[in-house]
């Protein structure tokens, strides 16, 4: 509403200031000026959970007037306009945010809106979709130089860089190598995650194996494969546990409950964006998985927990 | 005759609201700018923008696959002679969709100079590339000794779905979950793909598919009575096939390839004409094409605001505003007249 009514109060000014304009020129030229500062006033639109997180991350969410439907966190962005999936943006129901800056992952789209929005002039910074941390340290220094606040994306940088290697350092110093099952959904199969995924580049992150590979993307995986594939430990999301009603009803699925993991109950979920997401929490989201994933007092789980703990 | 009037009205709101707000007369301003009747100063840069690029290719795009798929239903129910044909009976849509999803699910498998030559036109070409050739399949199917059977036609159609469908499914199951998503937005439709040159693309295409079609209501009016008695009456039944399915297959084959599936105007928009203005396709052709275009533009105008700053697919939003309307004519009509 409140943004509603500043695009009506800009234009009314517009409007107002060409009526004048044969009696106060001068008036006009100062007028314009404000009109220009206030059209260089940076107006962010983040398309991508994590590209999100990193505005915010680095203090600039000042400048984010919408998000895409990925940006669940923090809640300070639920709040915000909506500009719909990433993959389905409106050119106009975009513009109509008046942006000057579109933070956007290579998965944003159609190409079409994207032409459309670079053709009115908006500026599109775009970054790679892919789930690594070299990534994340890319994403970093693109928002950063983007919203204007390269010193704090170097110190956010610097400081992502110590958590990783503390992490890292830690699941070295560990013996086992646990094997883990990720399981997307549960409609039917369990949609499990082969190569390339998100969830099986965490898993390789926290020092485990992947249950399951030689295939790429998530697949159904039948009861027969999760026995043969047989995980030490399950690991989920939280919506996807929510969604399933209880780990007693994941594990009830043909197959898991028989499976080392399903004797031992030892199923793990992280809330989806903080686990699979590669944005500013990854070195505490892998830190966390490590840990859990080989602690078998927490990785019995009882109930579904509901949003990430706070750094360890 | 207050239909022309709507249409016009229905055009004109669709261009004034959007979620990028311009007041109504600055969108005149900026019309007229277009034309040559207002001086460019006097207009905001980025709100001509916005209108030229963006909204008015959008209502036209609307205006030509609505009216396109309106006339191809109309066409295929006077061909089929029954009330539930739609355009896709033949094999367009589905032929198209399995083409559709080939390329989101296996795009690299297409040589990089194709990819690169192409850009965003891949997908369209191969849609309606995909949907003529399961039409043309129907129809060889179909033809024996220079004759194409209606009846075995349309089991052929249903046939050719089938198996469409297996692929498409076959290409879900290997898909990523971001291809599943993209296809399942393709099934439900968008005009986001409006600009220029695709108005043009669709716009030449449909302009000369209902030019042909005009053609074609005195021949359906004659066939309206059965086979034998339209050749009798003089008509080249044949011929009148052949051309009604190319026609059918051009309308529906362009609007699906750039719009993905839009359901629902094709069936219902020939039918509630004939509700309001009885059977004769001198009149129902024109007329559904009208209704078609307005129903889109109208659809349209909601999918864009109704979430701005997203967008609903229009697929649902044609059945969500179409079926009220057309279960009221129903309801209307119903024990004023047995037909249908």
């Amino acid at each position: 509403m409140n943004l509603r009514d500043s695009y009506d109060d800009r234009f009314r000014g517009v409007r107002k200031g060409r009526r004048m304009r044969f009696a106060f020129g001068a008036l006009i030229f100062g007028l314009a000026l404000l009109g220009v500062a206030s059209a260089q006033a940076p107006r962010v639109v983040s398309v991508g959970g994590s590209l999100t997180e990193i505005v915010y991350a680095l203090g600039a969410e000042k400048q984010l007037v919408a998000v895409d439907t990925t940006s669940l966190y923090p809640d300070a962005a639920l709040k915000l306009p909506k500009v719909g999936y990433a993959r389905q943006l409106s050119a106009e129901g975009v513009l109509a945010l008046r942006p000057t800056l579109i933070l956007a992952t290579s998965e944003a789209g159609p190409p079409n809106a994207l032409e459309q929005l670079r053709a009115t002039g908006v500026k599109i910074e775009s970054t790679s979709a892919e789930h690594s941390f070299d990534e994340l340290r890319n994403k970093v220094k693109v928002v950063a130089a983007a919203v204007g606040m390269p010193d704090a994306g170097r110190a956010l940088e610097t400081k992502l860089v110590a958590d990783i290697a503390e992490a890292s350092r830690w699941i070295a110093a560990q013996p086992s190598r646990p094997r883990v099952l990720f399981i997307l959904s549960h409609s039917g199969a369990a949609q499990v995650s082969g190569d390339g995924t998100a969830a099986d580049a965490m898993i390789k992150l926290a020092g485990g194996v992947n249950a399951v590979s030689g295939f790429k993307g998530y697949k159904p995986l039948t009861a027969e494969a999760a026995i043969g594939a047989n995980p030490d430990v399950i690991l989920t999301t939280t919506q996807g546990v929510a969604a399933i009603g209880g780990i007693d009803k994941l594990l009830s699925q043909p197959g898991l409950g028989l499976t080392a993991a399903g004797k031992a109950r030892r199923v793990l979920d992280m809330e989806a964006l903080y686990l699979l997401g590669f944005g500013p929490r990854l070195p505490q989201a892998v830190r966390e998985l490590a840990k859990r994933m080989r602690d078998p007092q927490t990785a019995v789980a009882t109930t579904a927990r509901t949003s990430p703990s706070p750094a360890p | 005759m207050t239909a022309g009037p709507i249409a016009v009205a229905v055009a004109v709101f669709a261009l004034a609201v959007g979620a990028f707000p311009i007041a109504p007369s600055q969108v005149l301003s900026i019309l007229g700018a277009g034309i040559g009747l207002v001086a460019p100063e006097a207009i905001d840069a980025q709100q001509a923008a916005v209108l030229w690029s963006i909204r008015v290719p959008r209502v036209l795009l609307g205006a030509a696959v609505g009216a396109g798929l309106a006339v191809a239903g109309a066409l295929m129910q006077g061909l089929f002679r029954n009330p539930i044909a739609d355009p896709g009976l033949i094999g367009v849509t589905s032929g198209a969709a399995l083409a559709a999803a080939f390329v989101i699910v296996l795009g690299a498998v297409f040589p990089g100079k194709l990819v690169r030559e192409l850009g965003n036109y891949l997908l369209p070409f191969a849609a309606f590339f995909g949907g003529a050739l399961a039409a043309l399949i129907v129809k060889h199917v179909a033809t024996r000794d220079g004759v194409t059977s209606v009846f075995t036609m349309l089991l052929a159609g249903i046939a050719i779905s089938a198996l469409a469908s297996a692929g498409i499914g076959l290409l879900a199951y290997i898909a990523t979950d971001t291809q599943l998503r993209l296809l399942t937005f393709w099934t439900l439709g968008s005009l986001g793909s409006a600009n220029w040159s695709v108005v043009a693309i669709v716009g030449f295409t449909i302009s000369i598919a209902l030019i042909l079609s005009v053609r074609l209501a005195a021949p359906l009016n004659a066939l309206a009575l059965g086979e034998f008695e339209a050749k009798h009456l003089g008509v080249d039944v044949q011929r009148m096939k052949n051309i009604v399915l190319l026609v059918a297959l051009a309308a529906v084959g362009v609007s699906v390839a750039f719009c993905g599936m839009i359901g629902f105007i094709g069936l219902v928009a020939p039918h509630c004409v004939r509700l309001l203005c009885g059977p004769d396709h001198r009149m129902l052709l024109p007329a559904s094409a009208l209704l078609g275009g307005t129903l889109l533009v109208a659809a349209d105008l909601v999918a864009r605001t109704v979430v701005a700053p997203a967008e609903l697919p229009i697929g649902i939003l044609t059945a969500l505003l179409g079926v009220p309307f057309f279960v009221v004519l129903l309801r209307r009509q119903h024990g004023q007249t047995t037909s249908g």
